[in-house]
């Protein structure tokens, strides 16, 4: 039992977390303060959305890396159609915002299922044509504060039961990923296409649109994120979220999802966001530069790899080996 | 071993046909194109000093795009060469507030290049993890140790002599860095298309266990690869360092994916296997043509990337989606 227990990667991942809590704690016991952590999950919602977005597709053996540019395209596009028409409510914006957020990534599957391109072809083309669209949308310009609503604004801080909305919206978006993928059987195809395409096509399943249903849910949560961001920051411009999509990933590999498809849950997506979330947040409290921040997430990324790739030693290598001795 | 064996030619010869159809010939014509619409576009395009000008936009990122090419071909990839750049380039600049000179200088910034590759190179080979997340780790790290030692500050100080190697010129028009592109063109050309090593490359990208089997040492190769890698990623961060004079953490900041692009453009298989570094120079320079001829008409930079995207998804979509049908899942 313990010895499961001990393999449950979540259960590890939370355990590390706890004691780089506590370690943190030692000195500044404010940081671990129920209101504290609060803070740090709705600073890292938008991570964790995005990262579970990025889940999906990367167990279907593919990756997203235009998950960031689409983030900031749709959140132009938003803050620009509320800043022409101030009276669209800010329900129907959010699904505006999911809605071209999904058409964008649904360009990215378009190309991966029907163009048969390498995942990581099709979107490191999207991410500097998505990039270039918002500067010509925008004609470079910024949009500040100031020029948006204060309805836009203000509806990631709507406190409901004390937590603010955004932090809501990434409960809710949990809550359907962890049905999405156990309670229905696109969720199951998810996995199937990743772990084996071959088997998965003979069980009747189409590889290319389990990865297309990928790519745009995908997209139409970097959509999601991309009003969250650009109403929580106040300010949309070229390149806002700069760099993001590595982020993303790295929370997915931290999270224990591998790279090679298959394997990979929707807790070790939110765990891995939370991890960096936390670092990100505890750095400035234990007084050392926010500048040493991304070589951590690079040493975590690189142990967790490591680490990840211990589990899953393939036992097809076994047997080559065996039959290496015996000849 | 069978002496019958002997005289099968590793290759078949190449039909002119063929090589009229080839990839590199579809470049060599989109260049060309490119060129010609530059020149009507603009009346500052047919100049040598401009022309020779555009070279710097691809010339560092082609350097590293040789060795990327062979690392692509072998199927790994590293997308931490624009941080081993700003890594290098930093402590460069380091070692400058000290006094040291230009040669100095030199050896530290290939150094720095040949340890990050050998870094990648030890966690892919040794302990077998998958390249695209190691070097997304590395990628991180590298220029997160540039961020700790540089934080928002500078380094502006370089000696003299160390502006050569990004602003020297060897012979009329012809930069330091253009005949040093064109000399490691050579080099990998050479290597990849002639050479024991260059063979085992491709077999390794086409299969890596029948490679195995066949008596190729992988791991071997692969860290190989990923020191050339280091080592032509410390060579441009020499490079962009002279011609720019100054260091910054955000230095080269997003060139892996420009440089990617340039390889997969180049006709290289991003699956492996398959490519050429001619390919990979043609693909340089239109990419180069295309900056500096949109730069001349004042488009801005970012929609040059538009254009750059498209191309990449364009040309290897348009041949995949028009391929004749019953492809396999990869």
């Amino acid at each position: 039992m313990i010895k499961t227990w001990l393999k449950s990667r979540e259960i590890l991942l939370t355990g590390i977390m706890l004691l780089l809590l506590a370690a943190i704690a030692l000195r500044f016991p404010a940081f671990v303060a129920p209101d504290n952590l609060a803070n740090v999950f709705n600073d890292t919602s938008i991570l964790i959305i995005l990262a579970l977005g990025q889940m999906i597709v990367i167990v279907t053996r593919c990756i997203d890396l235009s998950m960031a540019a689409n983030l900031a395209l749709t959140g132009m596009a938003i803050a620009m159609l509320s800043q022409a028409m101030p009276g669209i409510p800010v329900p129907l914006l959010i699904v505006l915002a999911l809605l071209v957020g999904a058409a964008l990534g649904s360009i990215n599957g378009l190309l991966v299922w029907k163009a048969h391109i390498p995942p990581i072809v099709v979107t490191l083309g999207t991410l500097t044509i998505y990039r270039g669209i918002i500067f010509i949308i925008s004609s470079g310009e910024w949009i500040n504060a100031h020029e948006m609503t204060d309805a836009f604004k203000a509806f990631p801080r709507i406190e409901i039961l004390g937590q603010p909305m955004l932090s809501w919206i990434a409960v809710a978006v949990i809550a359907a990923f962890v049905v999405l993928v156990s309670r229905t059987s696109i969720g199951r195809a998810f996995f199937a296409v990743g772990g084996n395409p071959h088997a998965a096509i003979y069980t009747g399943i189409d590889v290319g649109y389990t990865r297309f249903v990928a790519f745009t849910i995908a997209g139409a949560l970097s959509g999601l994120a991309g009003y969250l961001w650009v109403a929580r920051y106040a300010v949309a411009y070229v390149d806002i979220a700069g760099g993001f999509e590595l982020d993303v990933v790295a929370a997915c590999v931290i999270g224990g999802i591998s790279i090679a498809g298959g394997i990979g849950s929707v807790g070790g997506a939110v765990l891995g966001a939370l991890f960096i979330g936390i670092i990100k947040n505890a750095l400035p409290v234990v007084d050392i530069s926010p500048f040493w921040q991304l070589a951590i997430s690079g040493t975590a990324i690189i142990l967790a790899v490591a680490f990840n790739a211990r589990s899953e030693r393939s036992k097809g290598r076994v047997i080559l080996k065996k039959a290496d001795g015996a000849a | 071993m069978n002496p019958n064996m002997r005289h099968v030619p590793d290759t078949l010869g190449t039909p002119w046909g063929k090589r009229v159809k080839s990839w590199e010939m579809l470049l060599l014509l989109v260049g060309l194109a490119i060129f010609a619409i530059n020149s009507f576009a603009s009346p500052y395009f047919l100049n040598a000093w401009n022309l020779s000008d555009a070279t710097f936009n691809f010339t560092e990122k082609a350097m590293i795009a040789f060795a990327m090419a062979m690392l692509i071909i072998a199927g790994e990839i590293d997308l931490s060469v624009a941080a081993i750049i700003a890594l290098a380039s930093t402590l460069m600049g380091y070692a400058a507030s000290f006094g040291f000179g230009a040669s100095e200088l030199v050896v530290i910034g290939l150094l720095v290049g040949l340890a990050c590759g050998a870094f990648n190179g030890v966690l892919v080979t040794v302990f077998n993890l998958p390249s695209i997340v190691v070097t997304i780790g590395t990628m991180s790290l590298f220029r997160g140790l540039s961020y700790i030692i540089l934080g928002d500050g500078a380094y502006t100080k370089y000696p003299a002599e160390f502006s050569f190697f990004g602003q020297g010129y060897v012979w009329w028009v012809f930069s330091f860095e253009l005949a040093l592109f064109a000399i490691m063109a050579l080099i990998f050309g050479v290597i990849l298309h002639r050479t024991n090593f260059g063979r085992a490359v491709y077999a390794i990208g086409n299969n890596p266990v029948a490679a195995l089997f066949s008596g190729i040492r992988v791991a071997r190769v692969k860290f190989i690869l990923f020191l050339l890698t280091g080592l032509t990623s410390g060579i441009a961060a020499v490079c962009l360092t002279s011609r720019l004079g100054s260091t910054r953490p955000s230095i080269a900041f997003g060139w892996e994916l420009e440089i990617v692009t340039m390889v997969v453009l180049g006709g290289v298989n991003i699956l492996g296997g398959s490519g050429s570094i001619t390919g990979v120079v043609l693909a340089a320079f239109i990419m180069g043509l295309v900056t500096f001829g949109f730069g001349l008409l004042n488009v801005p930079g970012i929609v040059m990337s538009i254009f750059i995207g498209l191309l990449l998804i364009g040309v290897i979509g348009i041949p995949r989606v028009f391929a004749p049908k019953s492809r396999k899942v990869e």
